[in-house]
């Protein structure tokens, strides 16, 4: 005697499961945590006006202007494509050149803009700077760039911590990034 | 003149039944990998690109304030305004805002506040500092420039 076997019926589940992958396709972003992290200098009003005194020989000078033109050491400068390695060998100097750094805990890489400047020019350039920054970082750890930057992003590991401490050795990120002028807006 | 035509046994139906099964695990990787967007943006966001990325670990300390040109021009005017959460606020507003994200978190925490700047890349350096001091008065001093990945230009 023939008996019907009971049977859940699956023809409609690619239905749906395609509407629920269109649901969530339409409805979800994928996140976006990743990008240049920075740390502000204190509240403006807790600063003593400093007398501090910077030489000129410890300043890595980069100006841009309302148009996105770019002025580094005073100098007018279109290809950037060397500039990353300046910045390193201004920041490992430590005294050899007389117009370059006395040692990377006094070097200062300056930015200065201008209120009109775009937010891209902005990023490309600070971009450069922490590449400078991390390869040097990375190379006194002894682990590739990218390495590094992820032992930086999670420093509760303590394996990251040690590779983040070895690399900061003496070399903390001096990145100063004035108030813009206003020239154009 | 030679036939052409063939007599052919082949089935020509693509296998359906495994269908499902693809559908699914695309559904699976869509639900695992995204995040339900939270806030509806009103403001321009095209993010720049950078090389030199990291990554935030912890999401419940960041606080996200979007940039940009308003994506309703006859309401708004072109200048770009800043949005958080689900309205546009003024610099001067920046400080509440910051507090009010601190008031969120547990105290412990407090000070380990990341505020993700997503700027459009056409906003101007102008209101990005006024932000940035507002953010200093605030004492919120962890600042992420939201980027997108970019290869290597080496």
């Amino acid at each position: 005697m023939a008996r019907s076997t009971p049977e859940i019926p699956n023809a409609s589940m690619a239905d749906i499961a395609f509407l629920l992958l269109t649901f969530f396709l339409v409805t979800t972003t994928i996140p976006n945590n990743k990008g240049l992290s920075i740390a502000l200098p204190p509240p403006p009003e807790a600063n003593p006006p400093d007398d501090v005194k910077i030489q000129e020989r410890n300043m890595f000078k980069i100006q841009i202007n309302s148009s996105d033109a770019l002025l580094i050491e005073g100098e007018p400068r279109e290809d950037i494509r060397t500039l990353k390695d300046e910045i390193k060998a201004f920041v490992l100097n430590n005294g050899k050149d007389p117009s370059s750094s006395d040692n990377p805990e006094k070097a200062i890489v300056s930015f200065k803009t201008d209120r009109g400047t775009s937010h891209k020019r902005f990023i490309e350039l600070l971009d450069i700077v922490q590449a400078a920054y991390y390869d040097i970082y990375a190379e006194q750890a002894g682990v590739t760039n990218q390495e590094f930057r992820d032992a930086a992003s999670d420093l509760s590991i303590p394996k990251n911590k040690a590779i983040y401490e070895k690399g900061r050795a003496g070399i903390p990120l001096n990145i100063s990034i004035a108030d813009p002028t206003k020239v154009g807006n | 003149m030679a036939k052409f035509k063939k007599k052919t046994n082949v089935k020509q139906d693509i296998p359906t039944s495994s269908m499902p099964d693809v559908v699914f695990m695309l559904l699976f990787f869509f639900m695992v990998t995204t995040e339900m967007r939270k806030t509806s943006l009103e403001v321009k966001q095209q993010i720049p690109k950078a090389t030199q990325l990291r990554k935030l670990m912890r999401k419940s300390l960041v606080a996200n304030l979007y940039v940009g040109e308003p994506t309703k021009v006859q309401q708004y005017g072109k200048e770009p305004k800043i949005q958080a959460d689900d309205l546009f606020i003024d610099t001067k507003d920046i400080i509440r805002w910051v507090n009010e994200q601190k008031a969120k978190l547990d105290e412990v925490e407090r000070d380990q506040l990341t505020v993700s700047l997503k700027v459009d890349k056409d906003a101007k350096r102008g209101l990005i500092a006024d932000i940035e001091t507002e953010l200093r008065k605030a004492n919120a001093r962890k600042l992420l420039y939201s980027t997108l990945e970019e290869s290597d230009r080496n």
